[in-house]
């Protein structure tokens, strides 16, 4: 077990090293910063004195050292445009981020699994196939286009729920939260829906079909020979194995939910890391663009690990093949 | 004494778009004394497992007993509810099933699979579920039954799963234990011994059980009764020892000439010609006369139930009864 974990965790050493090559060439292509950071006006001599300030007259492979050595010290460099620490400025974008993609997917289990294991039980009931078409629907619409219409209905129509921005934080650890204060609930709420609609779609599904992979299997049928309640069967013997596709994807998808919730951020004008990386594109803002990169390099990479530790802790098989 | 187990005229249907339902069993009558062995035997898609499960109303939907009545201990099983069926289930008449790598829950352990079926019949703590589940593991023969009660399946061989799915059975001492083709799975020298011990444990009981299987073999050694199936019907019953030495059915002594023995060796092993006609397009009359070498036309119509004092068959022509001329002329006439 300890041996499979140092293993994994080099692996993951190595995908963050390769990760870093690409990201850094890959924003060495796109854009020359040195076109947006000075002024036209500027004479040869100012030009030349910021391009060595950035160090960007140095030799590719001396900018990659350099970056590597900043990477270790945890320094991204200062962003361009805010000029203060871009490690700094994404990480106070990230409470932001992080309590929209939790809140959404709390949202896509608490609606996805029972509504998914309600279709897997009863596949032939009314409600089910309600259920299934209105996960493909959950699947096919477009996010931002949901995104306008919650607005326009919620917001503008009933005037329920407000469309943009965070409403009042609370501070805890440093970090503003949103959550806990109904003000920032009601904020929450919307763009939450908005980003957990696809992944809501995705868990029901998954579920569903887990169910209906298990339910036919010798042990279930077992199960009930031993005279198990219905609810034993389907709380423990179905759901246990259930779990073991759905913490995977879900682990996985949790990724995504982080470094993907840009369209809901732009709509709903919410301050997160997703706003954050698409004005920072636009504006060449390279020390934010990497430090944003590396750091979902980090979460994906992070993510993956905790998958395969809690797939361990419920597959039993996989703990054996760990031991050999 | 009532019989333990009687069933009559049992009839399960699977239905089928725009067609009659198929009839998996089809008009089935045996009864089951306690502490008795009934063997069931038949080729696969005879009806075997499916009769096995409409006693422990577990046929899978949109499958159903359509018609006939299953009474256990007296009560008519029709008439319990679900829940009630449920508490029969496990504590009254448990199930092996055939495969043992499918059995057991992959991702639980042993001593949880083992536990729960105690306390969902039974009130008692944690620490006496283990204890019984323990002796119940050492009872079959598992070897270090306190460490391998956390053990989980893919950890045992395949027949050990098997003694564990057997000790579950065993756990609440129930008066019927229907064994699916429990040793099928499993290689010789294991079946053998799993055989023997089950047949210990069923007696010290005085455990009434069903074995289903399609080996003759194991029926003659470990059944009082036997009853042959073909194509959703019970064609032939009665004691073993009066059947596997003198079958009046066919089809009963083309299965006994298709086990390979050591009196024959050398020769080819007779087989049954022909395959086991779908239970959707089944021949008319005694389903077996397309395969049958003495057939006639007098076996497009169904032959009634003859009895010949413990045993019956369903044969217009039957093998050896020429005692009973008398009674079976009356039908070739």
């Amino acid at each position: 077990m300890v041996t499979s974990i140092i293993r994994r965790f080099i692996q993951a050493l190595f995908v963050i090293v390769a990760m870093t090559v690409i990201v850094f060439l890959a924003v060495n292509v796109i854009g020359n910063p040195v076109d947006i950071l000075i002024n036209p006006d500027a004479n040869q001599a100012e030009r030349a004195r910021v391009i060595a300030e950035y160090g960007l007259d140095q030799p590719l492979w001396r900018q990659y050292i350099d970056f590597l050595a900043g990477l270790l010290r945890g320094d991204f460099g200062n962003s361009f445009v805010y000029g203060r620490s871009a490690l700094q400025v994404i990480l106070e974008r990230f409470p932001a981020t992080l309590e929209l993609a939790l809140s959404a997917l709390v949202i896509a289990l608490v609606v996805g699994l029972p509504l998914g294991l309600y279709a897997g039980l009863r596949p032939r009931s009314v409600a089910s196939r309600i259920i299934m078409s209105g996960s493909i629907l959950g699947f096919s619409l477009p996010t931002f286009w949901v995104g306008l219409m919650f607005i326009l209905l919620f917001s503008v129509q009933l005037g329920w729920l407000p469309s943009n921005g965070r409403g009042e934080t609370v501070e805890i650890l440093g970090m503003r939260w949103s959550f806990l204060t109904e003000d920032g609930l009601r904020h929450l709420f919307l763009p939450a829906l908005n980003l957990a609609l696809f992944k809501t779609s995705l868990v029901l599904r998954l579920t569903r079909a887990g169910v209906q992979e298990v339910l036919p299997q010798d042990y279930i049928k077992f199960a009930r020979a031993k005279g198990l309640s219905e609810r034993r069967i389907i709380s423990v013997h179905v759901l246990k194995n259930l779990m073991i596709p759905v913490v995977t994807i879900v682990g996985l998808e949790f990724g995504s939910l982080i470094a993907f919730s840009v369209v809901t951020e732009s709509i709903f004008a919410w301050p997160g890391m997703g706003k954050l990386i698409i004005d920072s594109i636009n504006l060449l803002d390279r020390p934010v663009i990497v430090a944003y990169l590396m750091m979902m390099v980090l979460i994906f990479v992070g993510l993956n690990f905790i998958v395969d530790l809690c797939y361990t802790l419920l597959d039993p098989r996989v703990r054996l093949d760990a031991k050999r | 004494m009532a019989a333990l187990l009687e069933v009559k005229n049992l009839v399960t249907e699977f239905p089928r778009h725009g067609a009659a339902p198929v009839k998996a069993v089809n008009d089935v009558s045996f009864s089951l004394e306690k502490g008795r062995v009934l063997g069931l035997v038949g080729e696969s898609g005879s009806g075997k497992s499916v009769t096995g499960f409409s006693i422990m109303g577990l046929v899978d939907a949109p499958g159903r007993v359509a018609a006939g009545d299953i009474f256990f201990n007296g009560e008519n099983l029709a008439d319990l509810n679900a829940e009630e069926m449920r508490r029969l289930r496990g504590r009254h008449i448990a199930m092996v099933f055939q495969d043992p790598m499918m059995t057991l829950n992959p991702v639980l352990r042993i001593e949880t699979q083992m536990t729960e079926t105690l306390l969902a019949h039974e009130k008692m703590d944690r620490a006496e579920a283990r204890a019984r589940a323990r002796d119940a593991l050492g009872m079959v023969g598992i070897p270090s039954p306190e460490e391998r009660l956390s053990a989980y399946p893919h950890e045992f061989s395949g027949g050990m799963r098997q003694r564990v799915a057997i000790a579950i059975a065993l756990l609440h001492s129930p008066e019927l234990i229907i064994a699916d083709e429990p040793t099928t799975a499993l290689d010789v020298t294991i079946q053998a011994q799993i055989i023997s011990e089950f047949q210990r444990l069923a007696e010290e009981r005085d455990t009434a059980v069903i074995w289903i299987t399609h080996d003759l073999a194991i029926v003659s050694r470990l059944a009082d009764d036997i009853a042959v199936m073909y194509a959703g019907r019970l064609v032939e019953t009665g004691p073993v020892a009066q059947v596997l030495t003198d079958p009046r059915h066919h089809y009963t002594r083309g299965l006994m000439d298709s086990v390979p023995s050591q009196n024959t060796r050398g020769a080819l092993l007779k087989q049954i010609p022909g395959m086991t006609p779908s239970p959707a397009n089944l021949p008319s009359g005694c389903s077996f006369h397309t395969r049958c070498g003495g057939a006639d036309g007098l076996c497009t119509k169904l032959p009634p139930e003859i009895w010949e004092g413990e045993r019956s068959y369903r044969c217009v022509h039957p093998l050896g009864a020429r005692a009973l001329d008398a009674i079976t002329g009356e039908a070739v006439s």
